[in-house]
């Protein structure tokens, strides 16, 4: 267990690295100068030009700043923003919570729903249900996360008002102080009356937006992976000898069909994250996402290569323990060499 | 470290909150993003600057709703028979924000702020010039430090200021944003601190709101300052809900979550004008929005060239199309909205039958030329390429072949800066409502390369009457010059003047006495709602 630990921890060194120089690379291929690019009309005059990039080190040759970056890092020096000319991790540690909340959330809901929609589909193949479900799985996976969210806003909040329309809190009621930046946890510790309830209400649209592709991939995938496993010969004979179907289904069949689904699940945090992107912006949702899309409009290069190299190291680190979990779920891969 | 201080503040300023709740009127306006700091002077974006101006005034100021000048923390003002300087006379007993960041402030706005914030712009070896970034962008390209001779304190009521020569337009520009006057004593309170960075992140001004908390992304606070010198604010709470998607910021209007919202989706403009809970206001923008024609590159060195160029594009179809109906056609290279503006001259009419005799009597038959348009949405031009390719079909009816051509932002403005181009698209947003913010766009300083004037028309008359026009002091003498000059530019006709773009604001009905501003801010003093 160890050395399994111990040999993916290696490999995680070199993914960091190139990540590290394709993002600062790429970013620096894109056409325009993150000073030349926040001018209007008036534009700069080449001398100010210069100055400004001599201050900001962008006149060294790239592989010098590609070094003094690096060097940075080291240090625990992500840079500061172009923009705010705060440091790039005190905002990103700003605005992380929200998008954990908000993920953390969209994750639960395509877990606890997906996976026994898949289940159910499975056993019932070919059925009313499995079919419907699945139709309704590939209606979810292929559906545009923008038109979507607008969708649900003009559906939900303003034609039957059930929920707010975007927001993490009810601005004119409540105003409590963000401790952890979790509105969940800061709703409660707040102490006022409807806080919390408040706090979820503004989660439900959002949740459900970012929770749709995943929600589809898991039920498809759990699906699958079901169908397969309750054609082995073990399952056959777990029924041969008079099992309840559930127990059957559920403690047989499930715990093998899962191991996939685990991946799957792993592997839809990046795409988790993608998907905040558009959700924070339709929903005001003060995440990282929002924060990126922007950093790229105003080429604010410290911004950008932060936030991707820190959002990668979360995705790598996530799939790290995914890979650790198949040994719960699945003792056999533990022992592999 | 600054976000315990914002929580500190937070904490202390939600239990004051908390305490005044019960029948406070909150309004929430939902704005498009987040500023990058509070202190005007280092910012260039709208979004940044209507962030800060609750917590701040200037000497003078924009009247609300007007591009009038008017008196602000300067009582008055006096420029010297020669123009060369003007002596403000500041007003007495002004209180600054006091809980802020911890900062009291133990004295009344005096004659020590004024010259702290002209030179932490202008002057190198100022203790915070170098503080955040430290670019005063609109300091410098207003011209000031070549403007500014010197700025002295008479005494702590007055202030004079010495300028180089002459020159009309800057008390508007001294009611600009980056005119903002702040707390000196808190400047030094933050650098005894050794914290000197919370100066633009924590803001403390003389202004109608005082600053109570920012979250990016989501959220800025502000109070009514019960102590502000023009009485206090009728709102009490002020709320910008940051909201970057214009759908989003509609639905949320629509829900009541929020009262006043800023650049609405053109789309949605037909359902809002029918939305019974709202108001939705709208003015002429302070901008325009032209194709130059390049007058080094033949043959629009001829006038007749240009003006037959002037009367092939059919504006009305660009006005429906590109602008659905959101702007105005243009005449002149200034809005009506601006004093001095030519109502008597006479646009040029749509007649491509016209235009080619033109072109014949020019002695040219057929021309192929380049056609440039901006990469990007600007408030004068919602598409420029749509723009552009409606212009290639209305110049192949008059047989001019036309080849468009685009770049990336900052490299498009520096080619055609440098001239490169024959015809470009480009426009302006004014600064400050003087004529003399839109004139220079074609003056002869700017037609050098590099320049601002794209068209690098250079006429002499033209340029005498801009150049004098500055100097003189009488706002009737500047106008009669003005009205001289547009006659000019359109006989000569270096630019196609396209529209000026209209601007529109959704407003709750809740909301009375809100006022569209012309330059596109967003401003809450004076504003009250309904319970």
């Amino acid at each position: 267990m160890f050395r399994f630990l111990l040999r993916r921890l290696a490999l995680t060194v070199p993914t960091f690295l190139a990540l590290m120089f394709v993002t600062f690379m790429m970013i620096r291929m894109v056409p325009g100068d993150p000073i030349e690019v926040r001018r209007g009309e008036r534009g700069i005059s080449p001398e100010r030009l210069a100055e400004l990039r001599h201050e900001m080190g962008l006149d060294q040759p790239i592989w010098k700043q590609f070094v003094d970056y690096v060097w940075g890092l080291a240090h625990g020096d992500f840079g500061v923003s172009i923009i705010t000319k705060n440091p790039v991790l005190q905002e990103f540690l700003t605005l992380f919570p929200a998008t954990v909340e908000l993920s953390v959330c969209a994750l639960l809901f395509a877990v606890i729903i997906g996976i026994p929609a898949g289940v159910i589909a499975a056993s019932r193949r070919g059925g009313v249900y499995d079919q419907s479900l699945m139709g309704l799985a590939l209606t979810g996976y292929s559906m545009p996360i923008f038109w979507w969210g607008l969708i649900l806003i003009l559906l939900v909040s303003n034609t039957l008002g059930w929920t707010p329309v975007s927001g993490r809190v009810d601005l004119i009621k409540y105003y409590y102080p963000s401790v952890t930046g979790f509105m969940l946890i800061d709703s409660l510790l707040s102490g006022e009356k409807g806080a919390f309830a408040d706090a979820v209400r503004h989660l439900i649209l959002p949740t459900i937006v970012l929770g749709t592709v995943p929600l589809a991939v898991i039920a498809r995938m759990t699906r699958s992976s079901m169908l397969e496993v309750l054609e082995e010969d073990y399952v056959r004979t777990a029924r041969a000898k008079g099992l309840a179907p559930y127990r059957v289904i559920g403690i047989h069949a499930l715990r093998n069909a899962l191991i996939p689904v685990v991946t799957v699940i792993g592997l839809s945090v990046g795409s988790l994250l993608a998907g905040a992107v558009l959700t924070e912006t339709i929903f005001s949702w003060p995440g990282v996402g929002k924060w990126l899309i922007e950093s790229i409009g105003r080429r604010d290069y410290p911004a950008l290569q932060g936030g991707i190299l820190l959002i990668s190291s979360i995705v790598i680190v996530v799939n790290l323990l995914v890979d650790l979990t198949y040994g719960l779920i699945n003792p056999r891969i533990r022992h592999a060499r | 470290m600054k976000r315990t201080i914002t929580l500190a503040s937070a904490l202390l300023v939600s239990t004051m909150l908390a305490a005044g709740a019960a029948g406070a009127k909150t309004l929430v306006y939902c704005s498009e993003g987040s500023p990058e700091n509070f202190t005007p002077a280092l910012n260039t974006t709208g979004t940044s600057l209507d962030a800060a101006r609750p917590v701040f005034n200037q000497l003078v100021e924009f009247e609300r709703g007007s591009t009038n000048v008017v008196p602000s923390l300067a009582e008055a003002y006096e420029v010297s028979p020669d123009g060369l300087t003007v002596t403000f006379k500041l007003r007495k007993g002004v209180k600054f924000h006091s809980g802020v960041n911890g900062f009291t402030p133990t004295r009344d706005f005096n004659a020590d702020d004024v010259l702290w914030s002209f030179e932490r712009q202008w002057k190198a070896d100022h203790p915070y010039n170098k503080v955040s970034g430290g670019a005063f962008d609109y300091f410098n390209d207003m011209d000031m430090p070549n403007l500014l001779k010197s700025i002295e304190k008479v005494d702590d009521l007055t202030v004079k200021m010495t300028l180089n020569e002459p020159n009309a337009p800057i008390l508007a520009n001294l009611a600009m944003d980056f005119g903002t006057i702040e707390s000196a004593e808190y400047a030094k309170f933050l650098l005894d601190k050794g914290k000197p960075e919370e100066f633009d992140q924590l803001p403390v001004g003389t202004g109608p709101y005082q600053f109570v908390a920012y979250q990016k992304d989501a959220v800025i606070r502000f109070k009514a300052f019960d102590a502000y010198w023009g009485g206090k604010a009728k709102i009490d709470n002020l709320v910008y809900a940051i909201t970057p998607d214009a759908t989003a910021r509609y639905a949320k209007m629509k829900a009541g979550e929020c009262h006043v919202m800023g650049y609405p989706n053109p789309a949605d403009l037909e359902a809002m004008g029918k939305d019974e809970g709202l108001n939705l206001m709208h003015q002429a923008g302070l901008n325009i929005g032209y194709l130059a024609l390049n007058v080094k590159k033949p043959p629009f060195d001829k006038k007749e060239v240009r003006q037959a160029i002037n009367m092939a594009i059919d504006r009305d179809s660009i006005l429906k199309e590109v602008y659905q109906g959101a702007g105005q056609k243009a005449k002149n290279l200034i809005p009506p909205t601006i004093w001095s503006y030519n109502d008597a001259v006479k646009d040029y009419e749509y007649n491509p039958d016209k235009a080619k005799e033109l072109l014949k009597a020019a002695g040219v038959e057929t021309l192929s030329s380049d056609l440039w348009w901006m990469p990007v949405q600007r408030p004068y031009n919602p598409n420029a390429k749509r723009m552009a390719e409606m212009m290639q079909a209305d110049l192949a009816k008059v047989g001019i072949t036309v080849e468009l051509k685009s770049y990336e932002w900052g490299e498009y403005r520096k080619r055609l800066q440098a001239g490169e181009h024959q015809m470009g698209l480009l426009g302006w947003t004014g600064d400050n409502g003087d004529p003399d913010n839109f004139f220079f766009l074609i003056g002869c300083t700017g037609a050098r390369e590099g320049g601002q004037n794209i068209s690098k028309w250079c006429d002499q008359s033209f340029e005498d009457k801009l150049q004098q026009a500055k100097k003189l002091s009488e706002k009737a003498d500047r106008a009669k010059l003005y009205e001289e000059m547009q006659v000019i530019a359109h006989e000569e006709a270096p630019n196609v003047t396209i529209a000026h773009s209209t601007v529109y604001e959704p407003v709750s009905k809740k909301v009375s006495d809100y006022k569209i501003s012309p330059f596109g801010r967003h401003e809450f003093y004076g504003v009250d709602i309904a319970e």
